[in-house]
């Protein structure tokens, strides 16, 4: 067991700065209404919030200058990270470009890349989705058909994405596709392109999630060309950065703050006179909460120095996403009420509707609670 | 020198230390002395080793003659000694020695226990001439008959927080806890202890000693949870049924993936914990640790037992030194329901608004 690294961590100058930072832009926000925290969360898209958060620095901020980034700690990401998602602020504009496609580009872009994308994502105006998944390819993700073949100065691309969040509104996804022959991995011959949807080839097709929003969409590509320095990289080492994308994806705060504040309506609601069996579940909820918090800070500081902690994001997934589907159940347990969406009169009631009606993609979206525990269970040696 | 080489040779210290002890523990607790001091029978060669180690001495400060170890490193250590099952009050010996040292008293010779370790019993001090007389009744004190020194909790006549240093004290030894760790019943009848016995209690213990209690019982939790985890893993890839491992079959992987996710998450709690000690925060997140290592204990408990089948129920295997010691410890020091009601109650004083800040340790 001593193979899992959760070192503890000593917040930089720089995380308390940006903390501070991040607060004072957000007390505008709220205070100027520009949104709803209760009825918000990281996946409520707003491009208007998040061009004002890029402007004030809150986007990109690990990167080198030169590319529009402020060159902060990974903590100190962290921390802004943290306060938008207890904010409940609507950051899905920019989340992934943030989260995981910058990063991505940063790292095996080519200088084109680098130089036109991440600038524009750092201030807030250049958007992404992940092109992972496929219509036969959810949690086997090495068996994607969308394939691309090379012709001259760079790639067609052939065949669909699918619950690919907002490719109706963003500006570019970041597809994996299969260029060559899997071998017996499986594994081999995927590569990563970054796709501008601005070009022809590509249609959108709306799907509507059951809470009746459209968020996720059916991507189709024919004969869709990607130049050659469009490429992540390089050819055939698509599952490699994919694994390590998903380090990215699964150990941050928002895979157990999607509801934090159906968390902050319960405990309004329950009052300063919690009894008993009250005052218990919500401490025990609390629990799991600053447990969750010190694991992701650790594995942040840990991805700053550059290691591979897969299995470790793996566990924070595992373990934040069944948290976050526990929020609503002891919320609705301790406080007799019926849900409804957009009660203006009852904010418990309101916060407990859009959690609900969310609740069921927590431990769906980044690989599944089932995959998760394949992943782990390989690091703990059992695979 | 710069902060990053104080930290440096302070890492480089604990190393050492935790290292030595580590092979102190691994080479002394073979099966047959866990098995001898199961029902309470005092390993004095074993205390002896320890003691000569310097290790009680990990959280007293270098100045004060101790070893003063980061209390995270120090908590590192005695969450290695629970790993290891050690059957000696190391933990309890440590945190009195580092809370005694802190209220300003001298280092002691010899183990010793804290009392008292639940909520519902009081000592009482009064004033008796230059010194105190102290009476109440402390039930389940870890090793309470065996030990030469304890360190006592109570309030004066002002209502004052006080520390005690003191001999052994009547005491009717006979109950164990599940692990056949001595819970021994003190019995203080105006006992008498003299001035300089007794201290303004620290900022540390400045309400009980149940906090101390519950991070020594949460660490300790952790390193249970770590031996009790490795059996399991060892055994599901040794154990074969249906022609291969039963680490093969995906249920089995899965509670384990589960088990470690819980394991994973108490470890955090608990060394959070550890790293708040003597800071304004520690009593929030000593609330958390106990909490959330409680929980995961119980958890883990059932399926390292569940993958161990029939053999883990046995006196043969040594499964049960750290799994009884989990049913024992998830309950010490208050169970994970009292430590969870302390911060519901908080947090809904301060109202939802005021969550985040405490969450952030401020």
């Amino acid at each position: 067991m001593q193979g899992f690294r959760f070192d503890s961590v000593r917040l930089p100058p720089d995380a308390e700065e940006a903390r501070r930072h991040t607060r004072d832009f957000l007390a505008g926000e709220i205070a100027a209404g520009t949104f709803v925290p209760r009825r918000c969360s990281w996946t409520t898209y707003s491009a208007e919030f998040s061009r004002r958060a890029g402007a004030a620095g809150l986007i990109g901020v690990t990167w080198p200058k030169a590319y529009g980034g402020r060159e902060l700690s990974d903590l100190a990401k962290f921390a802004i990270t943290a306060e938008l998602l207890a904010a409940g602020a609507p950051c899905f504009a920019h989340w992934i470009a943030d989260r995981q496609s910058g990063p991505q580009i940063l790292n095996h872009g080519s200088d084109r890349l680098k130089q036109e994308i991440l600038p524009r994502i750092a201030r807030g105006d250049c958007y992404f989705g992940i092109g992972m998944s496929e219509p036969s390819s959810g949690s086997d993700l090495a068996a994607v058909r969308t394939r691309a073949e090379r012709v001259d100065g760079g790639w067609l691309i052939n065949g669909s994405k699918i619950w690919t969040s907002n490719a109706h509104r963003v500006h570019y996804l970041i597809a994996l596709v299969r260029t060559g022959e899997a071998g017996e991995s499986r594994h081999e011959g995927l590569t990563q392109f970054v796709v501008d949807l601005a070009q022809p080839g590509v249609t959108v097709r709306p799907i509507h999630n059951l809470a009746g929003e459209h968020e996720f969409n059916e991507v189709f590509f024919t004969d869709f060309f990607v130049p050659e320095d469009m490429i992540l990289g390089g050819e055939g080492r698509g599952w490699a950065m994919v694994t390590s994308e998903l380090a990215y994806e699964r150990s941050g705060p928002d895979r157990f703050m999607s509801d934090y504040r159906l968390l902050v309506e319960l405990i309004e609601r329950v009052g300063p006179d919690p009894d008993r069996h009250q005052a218990a579940e919500i401490g025990r909820l609390v629990a799991h909460l600053s447990a969750l918090l010190r694991m992701s800070a650790s594995i942040a500081a840990s991805l700053g120095r550059g290691e591979r902690v897969d299995v470790e994001a793996a566990l924070v997934k595992e373990v934040g996403t069944a948290f976050e589907r526990d929020v609503p159940e002891v919320a609705r347990r301790l406080v007799q009420t019926e849900a409804d969406l957009d009660d203006d009169l009852d904010a418990f009631s309101d916060a407990l509707a859009h959690v609900v009606l969310h609740a069921p993609a927590f431990t769906l979206r980044g690989g599944t609670q089932e995959i998760l525990r394949g992943v782990i269970a390989r690091g703990l040696g059992l695979r | 020198m710069t902060e990053h080489q104080t930290d440096a040779l302070a890492d480089d210290v604990a190393g050492i230390v935790l290292e030595q002890a580590e092979r102190l523990f691994r080479d002394s607790l073979t099966r047959e002395v866990l098995q001898a001091a199961d029902g309470g029978r005092w390993q004095a060669p074993l205390w002896g080793l320890v003691e000569e180690s310097g290790l009680p001495l990990a959280l007293v400060p270098e100045e004060k003659g101790g070893v003063g170890l980061p209390p995270v490193e120090a908590f590192r250590l005695l969450r290695r000694s629970a790993f290891h099952a050690l059957p000696l009050p190391l933990a309890e010996t440590t945190v009195a020695a580092a809370l005694w040292t802190s209220a300003g008293g001298e280092p002691f010779a010899g183990a010793c226990s804290l009392a008292p370790v639940t909520a519902d019993d009081r000592l009482v001090f009064e004033r008796a001439g230059d010194g105190y007389r102290v009476t109440g009744t402390a039930r389940r004190v870890p090793w309470g008959s065996q030990v030469p020194n304890l360190l006592l909790f109570g309030h004066d006549e002002t209502g004052a927080p006080r520390l005690a240093l003191t001999a052994a004290v009547a005491a009717e030894p006979g109950r164990f806890n599940l692990a056949g760790e001595p819970r021994d019943r003190l019995v203080l009848d105006r006992t008498a202890l003299p001035a300089e016995a007794v201290r303004p209690a620290p900022d540390l213990c400045r309400d009980g000693l149940l906090q101390a209690g519950a991070l020594i019982r949460a660490v300790q939790m952790v390193g249970a949870m770590e031996r009790a985890l490795d059996s399991a893993l060892d055994h599901a890839n040794e154990r074969r049924q249906f022609g291969r491992p039963i680490a093969k079959f995906q249920a089995i992987q899965h509670m384990l993936a589960i088990a470690a996710g819980q394991f994973a998450a108490a470890s955090a709690a608990a060394d959070r914990a550890a790293g708040a000690w003597g800071t304004p925060s520690f009593p929030f997140d000593v609330a958390v640790a106990k909490a959330r290592v409680g929980e995961a204990a119980g958890k883990v408990a059932e399926t390292c037992h569940q993958v161990l089948g029939a053999m883990g129920f046995t006196q043969e295997h040594s499964l049960h030194f750290s799994t009884r010691r989990l049913w024992s410890w998830r309950d010490e020091f208050g169970h994970e329901t009292r430590w969870q009601e302390e911060i519901g109650r908080l947090v809904c004083a301060r109202g939802g608004q005021g969550l985040w800040d405490l969450l952030n340790g401020a």
